[in-house]
């Protein structure tokens, strides 16, 4: 990549804040990452009935059950096929989205921005509902290709949002160059489009995984009798069975969606490309 | 190829327009480029001289007329087709390539073994002065340095032309002036048409064997450095190109006895005694001294005539100095100069 | 041209496709548009569209069956007492939980964006964005497990001496409940807890894009630090705000998962869409449902246009 100064270089020299500020942050912070130590607590609780604090007793069992319970393993296969699935189809229109509007003025433009971001705009259910009532009213019965529809909808704005802020940041004379030196449009796009691209496609790529992989709001309405992982759980905290087992498989949960969403902010954090909007 | 004595033409426009909607960024342009000539466009931002290369390269299509490079037509040849190579303004070199791969592009897309074009690229590199430089990142470079390798990679497919997108206009004065040498002597060496352009007149005047002055999608003038100095066919060539005084047709009129506007460069004029004779050819106007700039080679005067209006003088400080003595602001002066160095301005007025 | 140098690995036929592409960019354009836009046409609008041809539908009480003929007996179904009530309760808790979370994300955002050194910075960063991307499900469990009768928070209230506190809170009317997590305290603690990543990212964006020059100018000109933060950066941060407002107004209006798991079961608007297309089989119904918060979102993103917030996102 070209060199750039970090874009966004702190403004260090305002002096230290004062210390109602800086507890307020921290108070913050802890606010939204301590819960989750206590999923890690309770996935090793002895206790398999309530939420009683402190546990009674620690064990590693839950981690074995969890091996050996059928029902979660389908569930985790399905969550993950269809997350690369919709990931793959997000690379796919997203790349193509991006490339095509990144420069390009013409009458109706917002609209089509519009159209891409629209999936992440309006609410969750709305989008859940709508693929509903289509299928219904196409008699279309649920399958894995109806779950992948709706997911792969709204993971195309992640990969557009961080394939446009790669284009646009990256030189247009670059393309000319390369077309200049005897490259022809395929050649251009092989040897210096898709290397400028990689990392960004990488994290945009990631992101839309773990989205996919978390998904469960629009999930609920396109998945019928299927289980995914998350909709696994979702019955599993209405009906709760063996609660630390639903622990052990929240710490999975939570360990396979942020390895790619610091992945993909380590390929990008020079610009913060992938922060802001969010599902 | 027929056998001629001229050399043959490598690039001409046959009243070439480029239109963006009422924006004439080129406008029935027709001139040629000698075959191994440095070519420069010169005129301001906005003037058309970009476009005109743009045209060339086949970034852009022209909305009439036709652009022939060594005798082929142009029209629906993609860039990559054209036997012609730029220079980027900001160099363009690929980001994720190192140095000799950015050389090497060129011939890695003809499908120059690895080995081979690698062997080319060092030497080019070498040619451009960075030899050893191969393996960097083109961040890694100073300024002046991706400037280099931008030529580099420009050069190895030996093209036909090269084209020039205000290459120094990134690099600070003294880097500047060491490039224009060298531009000059690899330009030389290489023996390839090179079309430069730029906005820094000095720049064109010292680098080129001939000038086209660019104004609002039009050509003012085509010509040699010297030409276009000492001739300037237009307001606008003599107002751009160096500094100028016009004499508007009402003062030229009492000065020259012709009513027709004309320019003088300001170095022309000598500063003498009210008193002091005119010799024969010359013309004489009184005036007082207006203002004194120092400049260290030179003291320019503005010098406030008799007759309405004001002239520009450019005098040199040599060791003893010519003419009048007294030159406080105030006093009375007679300027004289040689009706050879007066330029009749055409009917083209000035820009609005 | 030399034998050494063949067009080798694209053949002429791509290069000959190149090249009509190249001529022709509008070509181009369409050719690139057309799969995103087929895709989101199709399967995104259409789905739009059918949710709101199935909201002028309605359901024949006999049969359970949905008849497909234009009517707005279901927008007339809608509008009845026990919905209208939810429609309050959902909009009441969304604005209620924008207000905390600006409340509660500002300093956060102030800190990230004015005092941080870079590798502070880049952790606030990491840890607000992990929540915002990921384990939307998990987090509201967290909660589920905290606010549980015999969890965390009881416990600590016992063992700290606030128990009475935690008592008083629940004992409060409409708010209260038989526990934590099964009160609409809860249910806003979770929302709040949820939500609150996209409150503070905007915010801070924005609060970066304040020069400190400003800031300097305005202590230059005589402003006491307070007096700076309220007619500089406040009023320059409320663009950051009605952005961040967007995302948790309209993400609080449209779920169900939560006031699902966490609360006192009186429905919010995406309970009632879920019950309705579920158990009930009643989609038009559900449809209808699902257009208010489209309307509600409507309105609030003209008003939020008005306040700049689109310049934050």
């Amino acid at each position: 990549m070209r060199s750039r100064p970090n874009a966004k270089a702190s403004p260090r020299a305002g002096g230290t804040a004062g210390w109602p500020l800086t507890l307020g942050a921290v108070a913050g912070l802890l606010f939204l990452h301590v819960p989750l130590a206590f999923i890690l607590l309770y996935a090793f609780s002895t206790e398999e009935k309530s939420f009683v604090f402190p546990p009674p007793g620690l064990t590693l069992k839950w981690f074995a059950v969890v091996w050996e319970r059928d029902d979660i393993w389908r569930a985790m296969w399905l969550s993950v096929r269809v997350a690369s699935i919709s990931t793959l189809m997000a690379l796919i229109l997203g790349t193509l989205a991006a490339m095509a509007l990144y420069r390009s003025r013409f009458f109706g433009k917002e609209v089509v921005s519009l159209l891409i971001l629209l999936p992440i705009a309006l609410p969750g259910i709305v989008t859940g509902i709508s693929l509903r009532s289509a299928f219904n009213l196409l008699d279309m019965p649920f399958s894995y290709w109806t779950i992948v529809l709706g997911h792969a909808t709204f993971c195309i704005v992640v990969v557009y949002n961080n394939v446009v802020a790669r284009l646009r940041r990256s030189s247009p004379a670059l393309i000319e160059a390369s077309m200049d030196l005897g490259a022809n449009s395929f050649q251009t796009f092989r040897h210096v489009v898709l290397p400028n691209v990689a990392t960004a496609l990488l994290a945009g790529g990631m992101l839309a995984f773990a989205l996919s992989f978390d998904e469960i709001i629009v999930t609920t309405f396109t998945a019928g009798q299927q289980t995914t992982l998350p909709i696994w759980m979702l019955t599993e905290l209405v009906r709760p069975r063996q609660r630390p087992v639903t622990n052990v498989v929240a710490v999975f949960v939570v360990a396979i969606t942020f390895l790619p969403i610091l992945g993909a902010y380590y390929l990008t954090r020079d610009t913060h490309e992938s922060g802001g909007s969010g599902k | 190829m027929t056998d001629r004595a001229e050399p043959p033409t490598a690039v001409r426009f046959a009243r070439v327009s480029r239109h963006y909607g009422e924006v004439r960024a080129a406008d029935d342009l027709s001139f040629e480029i000698a075959d191994g000539e440095f070519f420069s466009l010169l005129g301001p931002s906005g003037s058309g001289k970009t476009t005109c290369l743009r045209l060339i390269a086949g970034f852009e299509q022209p909305t009439a007329g036709e652009i022939f490079v060594h005798g082929r037509a142009m029209a629906g040849v993609p860039p990559y087709e054209r036997d012609v190579n730029t220079v980027f303004q900001d160099y363009a070199l690929f980001p994720h390539m190192t140095v000799a791969d950015n050389v090497a592009y060129g011939p890695m897309i003809k499908g120059v073994p690895r080995e081979e074009r690698m062997r080319e690229a060092a030497a080019m590199l070498e040619m451009v002065a960075l030899g050893g430089l191969g393996g960097r990142k083109p961040s890694q470079l100073s300024g002046g340095q991706r400037q280099r390798v931008a030529l580099a990679r420009a050069l190895i497919n030996r093209p036909k032309v090269l084209l020039l997108d205000e290459p120094l206009g990134a690099l600070d004065l003294k880097l500047r002036e060491q490039m224009q040498v060298e531009l000059k002597a690899i330009q030389r060496r290489v023996g390839i048409t090179f079309v430069y352009v730029t906005h820094d007149q000095g720049e064109a005047l010292s680098m080129s064997d001939r000038i086209a002055v660019f104004d609002r999608g039009r050509i003012e003038q085509i010509g040699t450095a010297t030409d276009i100095y000492e001739h300037p066919a237009s307001a606008f060539v003599a107002g751009f190109v160096g500094v100028s005084n016009l004499v508007a047709a009402e003062v030229a009129a009492a000065i020259t006895g012709a009513s027709a506007t004309f320019s003088i460069r300001p170095e022309k004029i000598r500063i003498e005694r009210p008193e002091a004779a005119v010799p024969e050819g010359h013309c004489a106007v009184g005036g007082r001294i207006e203002s004194v700039l120092y400049l260290g080679a030179n003291t320019r005067y503005a010098i406030a005539l008799d007759h309405g209006g004001e002239l520009t003088v450019l005098d040199q400080n040599r060791e003893e100095q010519t003419g009048l003595a007294d030159r406080r602001v105030g006093a009375p002066v007679k300027l004289v100069w040689n009706r050879r160095h007066i330029q009749t301005i055409g009917a083209r007025p000035p820009a609005p | 041209m030399s034998a050494a140098a063949p067009a080798i690995g694209m053949p002429s036929a791509w290069r000959r496709v190149s090249t009509a592409l190249y001529l022709r960019p509008g070509l181009v354009l369409f050719l690139l548009l057309t799969p995103p836009m087929l895709w989101l046409g199709i399967v995104y609008l259409g789905s739009l569209f059918a949710l709101l041809a199935q909201s002028f539908f309605y359901i024949d009480g006999f049969t359970g069956q949905v008849v497909r003929e234009v009517t707005l007996a279901t927008y007339a179904e809608l509008f009845t007492a026990a919905n209208i009530g939810i429609i309050w309760r959902t909009a009441g808790m969304a604005a209620s939980v924008t207000i905390a979370c600006a409340i509660i994300a500002f300093p956060i955002a102030y800190y990230m964006a004015r005092y941080a050194t870079m590798r502070t910075k880049a952790l606030f960063y990491l840890a607000v964005m992990l929540p915002l991307w990921s384990s939307y499900l998990v987090r509201v469990y967290a909660w589920k497990l905290i606010l549980a009768k015999e969890g965390i928070i009881t416990w600590l209230a016992e063992h700290l001496g606030f128990a009475w506190l935690l008592d008083g809170l629940l004992s409060i009317d409409v708010i209260g409940g038989p526990s934590l997590s099964a009160s609409y305290i809860g249910t806003f603690l979770v929302f709040v807890y949820i939500w609150i990543p996209y409150m503070i990212l905007p915010i801070e964006a924005a609060l970066e894009r304040v020069p400190r020059s400003l800031v300097e100018a305005s202590a230059d000109l005589g402003a006491k630090p307070r007096a700076t933060f309220r007619k500089v950066i406040l009023p320059l941060a409320i663009p950051g705000v009605a952005a961040g407002s967007i995302f948790t107004f309209s993400l609080t209006l449209g779920d169900y998962i939560i006031p699902g798991i966490i609360g006192n079961s009186r429905p919010f608007i995406g309970m009632a869409v879920l019950q309705h297309q579920g158990t009930a089989g009643n989609i038009p119904m559900a449809a209808a449902f699902a257009v208010v918060p489209i309307v509600i979102m409507g309105i609030y993103l003209t008003v939020a246009k008005r306040l700049g917030a689109f310049d934050a996102l």
